[in-house]
């Protein structure tokens, strides 16, 4: 009895409605989420994991050593490592691709890497336009590595703590 | 010489391991005990096939009623002794020597070849601290350059001693060792030298961090990304077994796999490291046949069809030689089509000159024991043999039984650099091996009052008998275990014949056994499955043919060669490649391509070399070895027996349905099960004894020149044995010969000449000159064992 009245009040004052709308109301008002992508961005973490690279240091050495623990412990089986003796004596890759059709941005790389050397940058907006290109070189990585060691380095300094 | 002393039943006494009884043989240490009941302890220093060390300290235990921990290596069993190989007290000791070994280890794994087999990052897991309490500087080692064949990083070493020990005790000179006491401890050379045993790339294996590591496969793989597949080494009649690792369908190096029987645990540096010459440039990747003197590449259908047609064309007067590196299937395969077409010649024997006892000589020429019993040896005589560098595993069986009191004899032309102790040699003039060994038969004969063989007497009538030959009799004759060995280097005499029965003789006069090392790695199933041109398949009788050396006196028209190159391998490389180049069709199944072959081929197919097919060896003690391939072939390559086997079916001939190597080795085996290898022979008087005869072209094969995989691996052409391009006699030699002081001569044979670098060397005999075999020079001249003239150049 006293049910069916709730309903028969329910329905006759529209009060559901007036919830609804009274949410509505509550968002029109207030500032809004949505952004104009591109002219506007959403906020990153500093452990974003977007677009690989390779990191230099500072005197313009290649980071990279071959150990090929990457390698080993990609899940998706992404990266190609050809390593040999470079003339000086030291340990060197000859190739190291990344697919990134096969990439699934876990970010196991990064963390496996003894020296800092492959990274996932912030960057996130790229695209292929003919096949082949979807594989990351190493001259390609490098690049990357250079256009965003000054971020890269700052993240990494900031999260240094909690690794 | 074992670090593990030899079982006596009645001799063993009761102990317990971790809570388990068992019984240990007395003077035997904790560590063998606990390695046979499968209980692990930890160790560095300790390698069951080396000495005992005891010093790295990590096999540290705890036994009962001793207030120390105590190391298992080197603490004998006691009745009663109660050891606890993981108790808090014994992990508490294994964790503090890990540290301390941790503490001048750099730690670099990542860039380490030895990262991920690591017996140091193994041990370090599983018995070390988690983390490190070491903040001080850690000491830094300059590398070492011992040599193209071994890399050093000599931070990394933990001074275990194991490379010391196996250097000494395998590669038979005391090459290694450890200079400095206390942190300031170095492992090196002494002084500033390659390491240069034929042997040392054991060290490799042994030690047990990234300390010394494969130099030619440096930083090319890590050990997860290899695939382990077992083989059998190819290059010599040992047949070492192996372990070869691919990475990526490519050799990347190859380790020994255990067996007691031929190579323990121990290879050779020429089957470690020859297979840098499978991956060469040389290698042939398509078929290819000449179109108008122009060679051009094509599928096989294309180049097979080429074949038939030209072996129908010259069918009448068809041979074919293999190297005896080929395996059993290959060969038996081969001579069934040549002979399946109407030839006759076919032959694996490429670098023999003297034929004469065919049909007399056993078929195969095998060593007549296991290659283990080459240690309980207690006298042996090898007769024209570089053993250290013909066969590096039987050389360290034969160095056992030398240090443990056996009398090794030489009788040979070059005074060959053998480390371990010979009790007499002879180093003669090739003319004079006969004289030498039909001395020692004399001296025999007089001993053993036997009735002397026919038309023997007249021979050895005027022979002049030393104290050598009597001390040579003598020892053979005293020893309860002796043998005759004949080497690999006396198959290129020219009167092996000679040598053959004589040496035969005098085994049996002196009750030792008679056994050949021969060339090659499979000369002995080359034999058997019936690659000569006097038997068939398992001796079986055929119509005889030309063999190795007469197919190019009295040439072909046609010919087939396989795995094999002439101007290298085969006795008179002049004459062969002349009689090549004049054939009207030459077919190469072969993996590499040279320009010789490119001179004189009209069709090559490229074939598989022992990596990538499978197939069977027989080695010198005549054990079947079977293999599979290793990896898939190299671009369009097949196996020479599908190739064969296919060109069977292509020719329209009966009994080429095989579907796998498997079924070809039945067949051999079938027609070969009840042939017994024998060396004996029935007794055949040389005709003469030969003797001095002036001025002679004396050949050896180096160790890296053996065969066309040899010949190409890198590292091993830049060891100290690499092939040498010069032409070598001792000084009294060269004063006689008016060139002592020249830089190059000209050494004429016939009307084959060659000029090459003059090398004064003392351990040839007098009136030799040495141009190896395998070397570009050797292929300018025509047979070795015969008269030449040297000049200045």
């Amino acid at each position: 009895m006293i049910n069916s009245m709730k309903s028969v009040f329910k329905s006759l004052f529209l009060t559901e409605l007036l919830k609804g709308m009274s949410v509505t109301g509550r968002y029109y008002f207030r500032k809004k989420f949505t952004l104009f992508y591109p002219e506007e961005k959403t906020p990153q973490s500093g452990r974003f994991r977007g677009l690989h690279a390779q990191r230099r240091y500072p005197n313009g050495e290649e980071r990279c050593i071959a150990c090929k623990l990457c390698e080993a412990v990609c899940p998706a089986l992404a990266i190609t490592i050809e390593s040999e003796q470079r003339e000086d004596g030291s340990r060197r890759t000859t190739r190291y691709d990344i697919d990134l059709f096969k990439c699934i941005y876990c970010g196991f790389c990064e963390e496996a890497c003894p020296v800092d050397a492959i990274v996932e940058t912030r960057h996130l907006e790229y695209h292929f336009e003919n096949r082949g290109e979807n594989v990351m070189t190493k001259e390609k990585l490098l690049r990357n590595g250079e256009l965003y060691e000054d971020q890269i380095a700052t993240d990494r300094a900031r999260d240094a703590a909690y690794r | 010489m074992s670090a593990k002393p030899e079982i006596n039943a009645d001799d063993m006494v009761n102990i317990e391991i971790n809570g388990v009884p068992m019984q240990a043989a007395k003077g035997s240490m904790i560590i063998h005990a606990a390695d046979d009941a499968n209980i692990y302890i930890p160790r560095f220093c300790y390698h069951k096939k080396l000495p005992i060390a005891a010093n790295c300290r990590m096999c540290l235990v705890e036994v009962e009623g001793v207030p120390k921990p105590l190391p298992a290596c080197a603490t004998p069993v006691m009745d009663g002794m109660k050891v606890l190989t993981s108790s808090d007290f014994a992990k508490k000791a294994q964790q503090g020597v890990m540290e301390f070994l941790l503490i001048n280890h750099p730690l670099d794994c990542p860039i380490c070849d030895q990262g991920g087999e690591c017996e140091l990052q193994d041990i370090a897991m599983g018995y070390g601290r988690s983390v490190s309490r070491f903040a001080e500087k850690k000491r830094i080692v300059k590398d070492k350059n011992i040599g193209p064949l071994i890399a050093t990083e000599m931070t990394r070493c933990i001074h275990c001693t194991r490379c010391i020990r196996t250097i000494e005790l395998v590669g038979g000179d005391k090459e290694l060792g450890g200079m400095g006491r206390g942190t300031k401890t170095l492992i090196g050379t002494y002084i500033e030298r390659s390491v240069n045993s034929e042997m040392s790339g054991n060290v490799i294996d042994v030690c047990p961090v990234g300390a010394l590591t494969a130099k030619p496969s440096r930083f090319a793989a890590r050990a997860w990304e290899m695939r382990s597949t077992a083989g059998v080494a190819g290059h010599d009649c040992i047949g070492s077994n192996i372990n070869t690792h691919i990475r990526n369908k490519e050799v990347v190096r190859v380790v020994p796999a255990e067996n007691e029987k031929i190579n323990e645990v121990w290879i050779s540096d020429r089957d470690r490291y020859a297979y840098e010459g499978l991956n060469s440039d040389s290698r042939l990747t398509a078929p290819m046949i000449k179109v108008n003197g122009e060679w051009v590449e094509t599928d096989w259908n294309t180049a097979l069809e080429e074949v038939v047609e030209g072996m129908r064309a010259n069918k009448d007067n068809l041979a074919g030689l293999m190297s005896p590196n080929v395996t059993t299937e290959e060969a038996f395969l081969m001579q069934k089509l040549l002979r399946d077409m109407g030839a006759t010649s076919v032959d694996h024997r490429i670098g023999q000159q003297d034929f004469s006892d065919d049909g007399q000589a056993p078929l195969a020429s095998s060593l007549g024991s296991s290659v283990e019993a080459l240690e309980s040896l207690d006298a042996a005589l090898l007769i024209g043999s570089n053993i250290r560098h013909d066969q590096p595993i039987a050389s360290h069986r034969l160095r056992k039984a030398a240090d443990n009191g056996a009398k090794v004899m030489l009788l040979n032309s070059i005074d060959f650099d053998i480390n371990f102790p010979i009790a007499e040699f002879i180093i003669t003039h090739p003319d004079a091996f006969a004289a030498d060994l039909a001395a020692m038969v004399k001296v025999a004969l007089e001993q053993n009052s036997s009735a002397t063989p026919d038309g023997l007497g007249a021979l050895i009538n005027d022979v002049i008998v030393t104290d050598v030959h009597r001390d040579i009799v003598a020892n053979l004759t005293s020893a309860n275990n002796s043998s005759v060995i004949i080497g690999a280097q006396a198959m290129a005499l020219a009167d092996l014949s000679v040598i053959r029965s004589l040496a035969g003789l005098l085994a049996t006069l002196t009750n030792a056994q008679f056994g050949y090392l021969s060339r090659g790695a499979n000369s002995i199933g080359a034999s058997l499955a019936g690659a000569v041109p006097y038997a068939g398949v398992g001796g079986k009788a055929v119509s005889a043919g030309r063999n190795a050396k007469e197919m190019f006196d009295s040439p072909a028209a046609a010919y087939m060669l396989m795995n094999v190159e002439p101007e290298h391998d085969c006795i008179d490389p002049v004459q062969a490649t002349s009689a090549l180049k004049a054939a009207d069709f030459v077919v190469c199944l072969t993996p590499f391509a040279s320009d010789v072959m490119r001179d004189y081929a009209d069709v090559l197919l490229p074939t598989a070399p022992y990596s990538e097919t499978s197939g069977t060896f027989v080695n010198a003690a005549g054990t079947w070895q079977r293999f599979s391939a290793n990896c898939a072939p190299l671009g369009e390559t097949r196996p020479a027996w599908k190739v064969l086997r296919v060109l069977g079916n292509l020719l329209d001939l009966n009994g080429y349905d095989y579907l796998s190597s498997e079924e070809v080795r039945a067949e051999v085996a079938r027609d070969t099960g009840q042939l017994k290898l024998d060396n004996t022979q029935d007794w055949q008087c040389p005709a003469s004894l030969g003797g001095a005869s002036g001025i002679v072209r004396i050949t050896d094969l180096p160790i890296y020149a053996v065969d066309n995989v040899v010949r190409r691996a890198d590292a091993l052409q830049q060891t100290v044995h690499a092939v040498s391009e010069t032409i070598a006699m001792n000084q009294a030699t060269a004063d006689k010969l008016g060139v002592s002081g020249a830089i190059r001569v000209v050494v004429a044979q016939h009307d084959d000449e060659i000029s090459g670098e003059l090398c004064i060397d003392a351990r040839i005999a007098d009136d030799c000159v040495l141009v190896s075999s395998g070397t570009v020079l050797s292929s300018g001249l025509g047979v070795p064992y015969q008269t030449i003239t040297v000049t200045k150049d």
